[in-house]
């Protein structure tokens, strides 16, 4: 097990109850942990400035009025002050910072009255849902094809395995969503009324989550499905699988417990990235299929320079994908012993 | 003794005569991929399309992509002269297909064009002079790589667009930068890594060691000899670009209409699915062909040039 004490020079600065504390796996684990963590507060300090320098580069104010009549110049002041706009532009930033360690992400523009906070919050059951029913899609789905086809190498349910997974890799779920659209509420009209799972004004129903949940779960599966290929046709080729046949172990013996256990090693890797893309998934999915959710409010918010809900759902999504990662980074060196904590 | 000398000499000779370069032996294996091929027959056609609509055009052959036949919207597939229907404006489809190519291919290659060079020097540093550079610049792209990619090009042409107004040119430029400025990571990374790997072997000692300055020695050494992972990253990197392209124009701040573009037209084909599903199902087919294309492109590549990639 290669650690991380053996380091001379930063060994020199640290007391020395916390070298001999690195010494140890937990100790290294521990700090490993912390390390990840703390790596998060520079990204998403430099995801919040980025988002901030970019929506205060954009031309014009909240307060124009697309046609319509405009607010007098009283009004617009007395906004700016409200919403600190009169401020300079660092002082605006510390004070959003602030704000933001606080979870106040400010008042939405676009809604009256309303906190960013709370429509994101409004938002967040219907994302959270598509998301997770897709993440419970893709993982049984995807590892199940990947192992399948990797048992019958070379067989039809390889190639067909394979075959689908190339073709559903390179289809945007924008157009993977519409097709489908087309296929099961226009052209199957005769039989489905229209309305087949469609959520349209009234998006609520159970069956209205089939066609979202697959349209966002696609890629996904085809990604894990050819990694979890790949992987297992290396650990079949290996020894010890040799070895556990040779030994006249069962078939379900020798792919669960020998098989399965060191190529779903990569797989877990991926998970990390597979959320994230869930993440921006949403974005297109809830707005092909009218979901209330935050991805759509995001694209909404966009369309309306809305800046506080902007920066408030980029921060919030800049935030579940790196917890995302820092989760499956720290679960792959309890899987994997044989990786370095560095 | 002579009879021996005129062996060896005949058998080295035989030998190099057989030899072949890396790019033909590429190339040779790349034949051998079918659906490399068929990728690249597919972009071969795409490239012809774009480049020859407007000849069509020109020649009446092919109605203008933005002539709008106001007594014709909606038109059903082979309806009203139009081969495969025509949209809410009575434009076209087949003509908007192809003109819609031209943006897609466009955003593909140019993108890449931007990203090379972005990716090569901050590779190149950072895997060449290692240390303290190479630290600033990995944290500097993991720091990056953290950014959600799609958010991040929805804000910057959110910013930019309003900016740009109507400018045809500025707007495409202003896509391809904001796309191109999420995409660059992984081409630095990969340089970064190849670098790393070839900057041990001997050759490059024996290059340092008589006396070739950086520069040369980045230029004529681990430059050409990282050239095959570029390449087939930069092949990875076309169909990436097309598919956030098509997903911005979806959602509304792409290319902006009256130039067609094939997320544009999926979108306002959305608009009206129940009335016409053709105008959905062409640029939606279009947009996955295209892409499937690249990436089987990309995989004979990534076979024929770096077998050691191979799975």
């Amino acid at each position: 097990m290669a650690v991380i004490a053996g380091r001379p020079t930063r060994g020199a600065l640290l007391p020395p109850w916390l070298v001999a504390f690195s010494g140890t796996r937990g100790g290294s684990l521990a700090i490993f942990v912390a390390r990840r963590v703390l790596w998060m507060i520079p990204v998403l300090f430099f995801v919040i400035c980025i988002t901030f320098v970019l929506m205060h580069l954009a031309p014009g104010s909240p307060w124009d009025k697309n046609g319509g009549r405009q607010l007098s110049q009283s009004v617009v002041n007395n906004l700016n002050i409200k919403y600190g706009l009169n401020k300079p532009l660092g002082v605006q930033f510390l004070y959003y910072l602030w704000n933001v360690a606080h979870f106040d992400f400010g008042l939405s523009y676009q809604y009256e009255g309303q906190t960013v906070y709370g429509l994101i919050a409004s938002g967040l059951p219907y994302t959270a849902t598509l998301g997770i029913l897709a993440f419970l899609v893709i993982v049984p789905v995807g590892i199940g094809l990947g192992v399948l086809a990797a048992l019958r190498q070379n067989s039809r349910v390889d190639y067909a395995t394979m075959g689908f997974a190339t073709v559903a890799a390179s289809f945007p779920n924008f157009v993977v969503g519409a097709l489908m659209v087309v296929l099961f509420s226009v052209l199957m009209y005769k039989w489905t009324g229209g309305s087949f799972y469609l959520p349209s004004a009234d998006f609520g129903l159970d069956q209205h989550l089939i066609m979202p949940v697959i349209t966002l779960a696609l890629l996904p599966i085809a990604y894990t499905a050819r990694l979890t290929r790949a992987s297992t046709l290396e650990v079949i080729r290996q020894d010890f699988v040799r070895t556990a046949w040779a030994k006249g172990l069962s078939e379900r013996l020798v792919v669960i417990k020998h098989i399965l256990k060191n190529s779903l090693i990569p797989v877990v890797t991926t998970l990390g990235p597979t959320f994230a893309f869930l993440v921006t998934g949403s974005v297109i999915t809830e707005t092909i299929f009218n979901i209330p959710g935050i991805g759509r409010a995001f694209v909404t918010s966009i369309e309306s320079y809305d800046y506080p809900m902007i920066l408030g759902t980029t921060i919030l999504f800049a935030f579940v994908i790196a917890v995302c990662n820092l989760v499956v980074d720290i679960l792959y060196v309890f899987i994997d012993p044989r990786v370095r904590l560095t | 003794m002579a009879l021996a000398d005129t062996a060896l000499e005949r058998t080295d000779w035989d030998v190099a005569e057989q030899q072949i370069g890396l790019w033909q032996d590429a190339w040779q294996r790349f034949r051998r991929n079918r659906l490399a091929i068929v990728g690249a027959v597919i972009i071969v056609f795409l490239v012809l399309v774009a480049f020859l609509s407007p000849l069509l055009v020109g020649l009446h052959i092919l109605q203008s992509p933005v002539k709008q036949n106001v007594e014709f919207i909606e038109s059903g597939v082979g309806q009203n002269g139009f081969v495969l229907g025509s949209d809410e404006l009575g434009r076209d489809t087949l003509a908007r297909l192809m003109f819609g190519s031209q943006v897609s291919l466009a955003v593909g290659v140019l993108v890449q064009l931007i990203i090379l060079p972005i990716g090569l020097a901050i590779g190149l540093a950072a895997g060449y002079w290692g240390g303290r550079v190479d630290n600033l610049l990995m944290r500097f792209t993991d720091i990056w790589w953290a950014f959600p990619d799609l958010l991040f090009v929805l804000v910057v042409v959110s910013v930019f667009q309003q900016r740009v107004g109507a400018n045809v040119i500025a707007d495409l430029l202003m896509i391809f930068g904001a796309i191109a400025l999420v995409n660059w990571v992984a081409l630095a990374r990969l340089v970064r890594g190849q670098v790393l790997s070839i900057k041990e072997k001997e050759f490059i000692e024996a290059a340092r060691s008589s006396g070739s300055a950086p520069l040369k020695l980045i230029l004529k050494h681990l430059l050409p000899n990282s050239l095959g992972p570029i390449i087939v990253t930069l092949t990875f990197g076309i169909p990436q670009a097309i598919f956030l392209e098509a997903v911005l124009s979806f959602i509304g701040f792409g290319i902006q209409p009256p130039t067609p573009t094939w997320g544009q037209m999926v979108n306002s084909g959305y608009e009206n699915i129940y009335a016409n599903p053709s105008s959905v199902v062409f640029p939606a087919l279009a947009i996955g062909f295209t892409l499937l294309a690249f990436s089987f492109l990309g995989d004979g590549l990534r076979d024929a040039l770096d077998p050691r990639m191979k799975r």
